[in-house]
């Protein structure tokens, strides 16, 4: 599993073997892969891209191109065990939406995105004035897919107002896991995964 | 490459026991023509059953025996190609009701005349049910995967639908689980066409010198049009004129797509014959897969265990992107793995047979499984 991202290493060393799951997002399968080869998970995605669907479907994966944000309306209730997005979330119109859609076509939700609050951001912001572009959030303001920025904190009050459970979190920081302590301070990354 | 290095066969089989139809018919000494590429392994388990479109045939990879031109899929289909048949059997059968060498209209019934109009009304099922017992006759029980186009497509899909033990992969290109009304308006229309020509004769012209080739024209003509964008016309036509510099006032082909149109009309009759085009266009139109299973299309698919991709294009206005992701969610909700993905190209609904490079990763990648 040392071959993936960070954060879809933590999810994926956290997924029950056997389980049934939808990676939304799923980019070149590179997550759905490992869990169906390491995890005998039965692995669905959603992906945007065609060229991304081409590769997945050329590993064997089963994906169906679609947007995040209206095509989870055709999954039936519980449809999987869990429903996965990864750095996905910032990117989706309406993040409090999909995040319940996420949770009602899966009975748990694993939920990855950058820290806009990590001290790097915060100082860019406070020293130069200017919207950030860092090694996790590379592309410039006006041309980002990255239309919801959101904090640790952030993700933890909407968590809150919606009434759902934190089952876990994750915290990296240059690719390595770090404790919960000031996590809105220094972490990079963010995975949690949800329960109703 | 020659015939014996592409290890390619054309014959034709008669089946032996009597086809039964939907319709409630059957037809008796049905005869099948086909061609296979490749080498069957002694397991008899890396077949791929390839189906063809309404006006294709069984001529995949050889050249056409009336127009000479190369076959529908050479480009395609070949050792070392998108379909490997260095690994793979690939096997295409004329359909039923065509006119290739597979029992059709104008076929002779057992009084010794053709068949013309007498011949029943067949469905996309009853097309692959001639191609079933085929594969029995071959000793194939099951196949590596059935690949279709348009009403290929439609094959592929009734296949997977009807007798689902019998492969394990379905791709389903450019296609539709039914027909909608405007697909049978524009087949209505070149029906009508084939019909209102004199030489129809209500389809007795068999034997009689040229048949409708006129109205066959037309249909052509009209259905051409629903194969290509509107965008991949202006780009190829515009409002260019034919070999002239100025409008004729007339009735001429003056524009270059009306020439072209003509074109691929007249020469669509000198290889099709007419009543098949009425019945085969009938069984496509007759094609609703989820009404075969009381309505809903998820229902078809209970029994399926294979893998299946979708294809469509974003400017195939035929059988557009919404109708192969209607199949995609039944085939969700039945819990069978499938794989959808809407490619970019510019040809509309033809992009199934033209140089889109993305079309060949998804089918080696899917195949290649």
């Amino acid at each position: 599993m040392s071959a993936l991202r960070p954060d879809l290493a933590v999810i994926a060393a956290n997924v029950a073997p056997g389980s049934r799951v939808l990676d939304v997002g799923c980019g070149d399968g590179a997550l759905m892969a490992v869990l169906r080869d390491e995890r005998q998970v039965d692995a669905r995605g959603m992906e945007l891209d065609p060229a991304n669907v081409a590769e997945c479907v050329a590993r064997g994966l089963s994906v169906m191109q679609g947007d995040a944000d209206t095509d989870l309306v055709d999954y039936p209730d519980a449809a999987f065990d869990y429903a996965i997005l990864s750095q996905t979330l910032q990117t989706t119109k309406r993040p409090d939406a999909v995040l319940d859609e996420l949770l009602r076509v899966g009975r748990k939700a694993f939920v990855s995105f950058p820290n806009f609050a990590h001290w790097k951001v915060r100082a860019s912001l406070m020293w130069h004035g200017r919207m950030p572009v860092t090694r996790l959030l590379p592309v410039a303001w006006y041309e980002t897919p990255n239309i919801h920025h959101a904090t640790v904190r952030d993700f933890r009050d909407l968590v809150e107002a919606k009434g759902l459970r934190v089952e876990g979190a994750w915290f990296l920081s240059g690719d390595r896991r770090i404790s919960d302590a000031a996590a809105n301070w220094r972490a990079e990354h963010a995975v949690f995964l949800l329960s109703r | 490459m020659t015939a014996a290095e592409l290890n390619l066969v054309n014959q034709t089989l008669v089946l032996p026991a009597a086809l039964p139809l939907d319709g409630g018919q059957s037809l008796s000494s049905v005869e099948v023509a086909y061609e296979t590429v490749g080498t069957l392994n002694p397991e008899k388990s890396n077949a791929i059953l390839l189906f063809h479109a309404l006006t294709m045939d069984q001529h995949v990879v050889s050249a056409h025996p009336k127009t000479g031109k190369p076959g529908w899929w050479s480009k395609s289909v070949g050792p070392g190609k998108v379909i490997d048949t260095s690994r793979f059997f690939v096997i295409c059968a004329n359909v039923l009701g065509g006119c290739m060498g597979t029992t059709g209209p104008a076929s002779l019934a057992a009084d010794g005349t053709p068949y013309a109009m007498r011949f029943p009304v067949i469905t996309i099922r009853d097309m692959v049910r001639a191609q079933v017992a085929l594969l029995d006759a071959l000793g194939i029980e099951q196949v590596h995967a059935v690949v279709g186009g348009s009403m290929g497509g439609m094959q592929a899909l009734s296949f997977a639908a009807n007798w689902p033990e019998r492969t394990r992969a379905v791709l389903v290109i450019a296609s539709t689980a039914r027909h909608s009304a405007q697909n049978i308006a524009f087949h209505e229309v070149g029906r009508q066409a084939i019909m209102a020509d004199p030489k129809w004769k209500g389809g007795d012209y068999h034997g009689a010198g040229k048949g409708p080739e006129a109205g066959l024209a037309v249909a052509r003509m009209a259905a051409h049009i629903t194969y290509l964008s509107e965008a991949g016309l202006t780009d190829k036509f515009g409002r260019n004129l034919q070999d002239r510099a100025a409008k004729t006032f007339g009735f001429d082909a003056d524009f270059q797509v009306e020439s072209y149109l003509r074109h691929q009309g007249l020469s669509f009759t000198d290889r099709f014959d007419a009543n098949s085009y009425l019945y085969i266009t009938r069984a496509m139109d007759y094609f609703d897969l989820a009404e075969e299973h009381g309505g809903r299309l998820a229902e078809a698919f209970a029994g399926a265990r294979a893998r299946f991709c979708l294809v469509s294009f974003d400017t195939d206005w035929l059988y557009p992107t919404a109708e192969s992701r209607v199949i995609a969610h039944a085939l969700n909700a039945a819990g069978a793995p499938v794989s959808f993905v809407e490619l970019s190209a510019p040809y509309g609904h033809d992009s199934f047979l033209l140089d889109v490079p993305a079309l060949d990763r998804v089918i080696a990648g899917f195949l290649n499984q």
